[in-house]
């Protein structure tokens, strides 16, 4: 009954040959791409208003022909903010892509933020004994990837709702970060690969690198390989998936282990930055950056549909988000405001724009 | 008949027509209850039954022209709301309880009763127990609905109707989930609603239960009203013709009597049981046989495939392929033996909607075809999409469209073609032609007669009997978790529509063959 005549809509809506589904899985990719860009031009001209003093103020030079001289007095386009703005992004981005894999398959990662203070605490202590320094950053990884595989293995083998897993791992990871350090900042002034967090090749940051690297890994994971269709196909219907023998417990103990193992490396990262880690401190709310940055890349929640490029550009709104709003002077109450509003403004925008565009 | 002359029948449904787009549901049917009568309603799956209840209970509206009288007077019944209020109750298979609430609250669920805008659980309660008390129930109304039995919660629902002051029950299949001596405390209970002046309209497919309950039967086919029984002319041979009696139309190409030629024993399935719906069953089916599992809805067909194909864990019995035996512990284990499912309800378990049809043709077979560390091989994905959607001739425009989008039809031989890249040995397919118009239908049995051919041994569930006499050599009924009979075609178990009937409904209980 619910069923479509067979004839109208096949020779109708199919007219224009694969290229119109092409061309609407590009839209999809795209995406927040606009609201970005956007993004950046109000941020550059707002940083331009601020630098000449004030709206009437800029009019007027430009009215006198110096429109060059106030084009280039805006900050937030510059190369060294953008740099910062890149660098700001990479740990999240690492985060996100590791969520992107969990989020496809309609579940959640909540903890990735206390893995990372407790993966950031194992990198620095290995750091520090004289013999074992070079273990630093695969232990750093290698603690993420357990604890997302514990993640993994509840859900998978247990059959527990993901919310619930990582929630109590966000909590009880947390507490494992304090016991690690015995609940204090844990400090290297020599840190062996800080050069991961301020050194830079041919003046590209080795953090904006390394997001890059791992955006593109799973960029390929995910449209390259059999195990990204099957993370799509187990977020898209689980049932459909087990029936068409997809081993269903091992694509999720994938997701939850690279979203672990990401969160490692996000705590090397974080670590190499700041030369110390602090177990209570350190990643506090980073998950919910990682999901908004998803969420934003028009990945369903529900699980099924979405793109690491969607990911990438959530990341960068979210960055450049932050970054601009202290650029303009904005308080910092008011930035998790206006934060909280772009964030629910720009899926509600993403999803009317998807519905009126929607299949027949 | 228990009515007197001079009232008018408390229902009288005339000229029903319901169509969904192009599809005719109902096309004139009419069916009349008297107060403190029952009347049984019966037809084959799909008849129309369902939708004919829909209407009357506000789910559905009709098309124009039919007409609906209560007690004489024409009404509109145009939502749940409105059937609730001219007194019409049905009751589900599926109970429409919440079972975190009390029986009382339940009872008054929509209407509850409240003292100056708080509820009065009291009241509630102190109104629900006469009622309780006269149909029978040995529970009070402070249980908790999840605390009950499913016959319980049954009388908990006519509870439901009885406080509302209903005078026309619709009970649709009750006794499906019922042991026998609930299911006699039912009737009993039927035959009491019936005493005061209830109409009860009572949908089975069980003879036993209508030669026991019904004062009148109708009979329902394909959207259409075939004629009404009362209980003097009753006989299962003329319910069941009445309930089948229809040309086997042209395109089954196995029509008269040509079988496929089979070869040897492919799939043994023994003693299956799963502790819940199905009880024992065993059967075989041979290379490039076709072998239909008829039965009812309900009677244990699709959790037997899923069993066989390892999607659900049985209690005990054992398995065997081509003289091996094989242990199935999941589908992905049955598909690299050569055992493929086509499930029977494609968008909640079959496809992936939002994917391409070229990766839900490809599903099953990227882990097979990908290169060193699982890398994709688009090539070879490719060329086996644009190969499929040309062979089973699939309209889309190409292989990147979206599954949704397309129609029934297409998603099903999609879905097909993904178990055919599996290239299997056993295909179990349930009601492979649901929901798929008469074109894609005789290209599925073309396809099933090819695969037939070429050796693969084909299990077909089916509730379309046109369709299993079409299409097999060889026709396992089932009944209640176990095999009723089995008709091989011979003159002394001929497969017709009939015989089929028989055995699923109880009529004839002897196992032929």
């Amino acid at each position: 009954m619910t069923e479509k005549p067979e004839s109208a809509p096949a020779s109708t809506a199919q007219k224009g040959p694969d290229s119109r589904a092409r061309f609407q899985s590009v839209v999809r990719t795209v995406g927040m791409a606009p609201i970005l860009i956007l993004l950046c031009l109000l941020f550059e001209v707002l940083s331009i208003v601020n630098a000449v003093g004030s709206w009437s103020e800029a009019f007027n030079q430009v009215m006198n022909g110096h429109f060059w001289d106030v084009v280039i007095s805006g900050r937030f386009a510059s190369a060294q903010n953008l740099s910062i703005v890149a660098q700001q992004a990479a740990v999240n981005m690492v985060l996100a892509a590791g969520m992107t894999f969990v989020i496809l398959t309609g579940g959640i990662d909540l903890s990735v933020g206390s893995i990372l203070a407790a993966a950031a605490m194992v990198a620095l202590i290995f750091s520090n004994i004289p013999d074992l320094w070079w273990l630093a950053i695969p232990m750093g990884v290698v603690t993420g990837l357990i604890f997302g595989v514990i993640n993994g293995s509840l859900v998978a083998y247990l059959r527990l709702p993901p919310f619930i897993v990582t929630l109590g791992a966000l909590t009880a990871v947390r507490g494992i970060a304090r016991l690690i350090g015995d609940d204090k900042t844990v400090f290297n002034a020599d840190l062996q690969f800080a050069v991961i967090g301020n050194g830079a090749v041919y003046g590209v940051p080795w953090l904006v690198i390394i997001a890059f690297a791992v955006i593109l890994v799973s960029w390929f994971v995910l449209r390259r390989t059999v195990l990204g269709v099957h993370i799509y196909a187990v977020g898209g219907n689980e049932d459909a998936a087990r029936l068409s023998g997809i081993k269903v417990p091992l694509v999720l103990l994938f997701v939850y282990g690279a979203s672990g193992a990401l969160a490692g490396l996000g705590a090397v990262m974080q670590a190499a930055r700041l030369y110390a880690a602090n177990g209570l401190q350190l990643g506090q709310s980073y998950e919910l950056d990682a999901i908004a940055a998803v969420i934003l890349g028009g990945t369903s929640f529900v699980g099924g549909i979405g793109s690491i490029w969607g990911t990438l550009i959530g990341a960068l709104i979210i960055a450049v988000l932050s970054n601009g709003l202290v650029l303009i002077g904005i308080s910092d109450i008011w930035q998790f405001i206006i934060k909280g509003l772009v964030i629910i403004g720009a899926v509600a925008l993403d999803r009317y724009r998807l519905s009126s565009s929607a299949r027949t | 008949m228990a009515s007197t002359a001079d009232t008018a029948p408390i229902l009288e449904m005339r000229e029903i027509r319901k169509t969904f787009f192009t599809v005719k549901a109902l096309t004139g049917v009419e069916l009349t209850a008297w107060s403190g009568e029952i009347h049984a309603l019966m037809g084959e799956n799909g008849a129309g039954k369902s939708t004919l209840m829909k209407i009357l209970s506000g789910a559905y509206r009709a098309d124009v022209g039919g007409e609906i009288k209560l007690a004489g007077q024409p009404v509109t019944i145009d939502g749940p709301l409105a059937a609730k209020r001219l007194g019409i109750a049905v009751i589900y298979q599926e109970l429409s309880l919440s079972p975190n609430l009390t029986v009382a609250e339940n009872i008054h669920l929509g209407r509850e009763l409240s003292k100056s805008g708080l509820i009065d659980r009291a009241r509630m309660e102190r109104d629900s127990a006469p009622v309780l008390e006269r149909l029978g129930a040995d529970f009070g109304p402070k249980t908790l609905v999840s605390d009950l039995s499913i016959a319980e919660r049954q009388l908990v629902e006519i509870a439901r109707a009885v406080h509302a002051d209903a005078r026309i029950l619709v009970m649709d299949e009750p006794t499906t989930a019922l042991s026998s001596r609930e299911t006699d405390r039912l009737f009993s209970l039927v035959r009491q609603l019936k005493a005061e002046g209830m109409a009860i309209i009572y949908i089975s497919h069980r003879m036993n239960e209508v030669y026991e309950l019904a004062d009148r039967v109708s009979v329902l086919r394909d959207g259409g009203y075939v004629g009404t029984l009362t209980r003097a002319e009753l006989s299962a041979e003329r319910l069941v013709k009445m309930m089948v009696g229809r040309d086997i139309s042209g395109f089954y190409k196995k029509a008269q009597g040509e079988h496929h030629k089979t070869g040897a024993l492919m799939l043994e399935v023994k003693d299956f049981a799963d502790g819940r719906r199905v009880k024992n069953v065993s059967l075989t089916v041979r290379a490039g046989e076709v072998v239909a599992l008829a039965g009812l809805v309900g009677s244990g067909r699709t959790e037997l495939a899923r069993l066989v194909f390892g999607a659900d864990k049985r209690i005990s019995g054992d398995l065997w392929l081509e003289g091996q035996r094989v242990e199935l512990h999941s589908p992905s284990a049955a598909l690299a033996t050569g055992v493929a499912y086509l499930t029977e309800d494609r968008k909640a378990q079959g496809l992936f909607l939002d994917m391409s049809v070229h990766d839900n043709i490809n599903l099953a077979v990227f882990g097979r075809d990908a290169g060193r560390g699982g890398v994709l091989d688009l090539g070879s994905a490719a060329r086996r999409a644009t190969t499929a959607i040309e062979v089973l001739k699939i309209r889309v425009a190409g292989p990147h469209v979206e599954v949704g989008t397309l129609s029934g039809g297409n998603q099903q031989k999609v879905l097909l073609s993904r178990l055919l890249e599996t290239a299997p040995r056993v295909l179990l397919l349930d009601e492979p032609t649901r929901g798929v118009d008469i074109g894609a239908k005789s290209e599925i049995y073309r396809l099933i007669d090819e695969l037939a051919a070429r050796g693969v041994a084909i299990l077909v569930i089916s509730s379309e009997l046109p369709e299993v006499v079409g299409i097999s050599d060889r026709v396992v009924v089932m009944r209640d978790g176990i095999v009723a009979g089995e008709l091989d075609g011979s003159a002394e178990a001929p497969i017709t529509q009939e015989a089929i009937m028989e055995l699923a409904t109880g009529a004839k209980t002897t196992a032929a063959a």
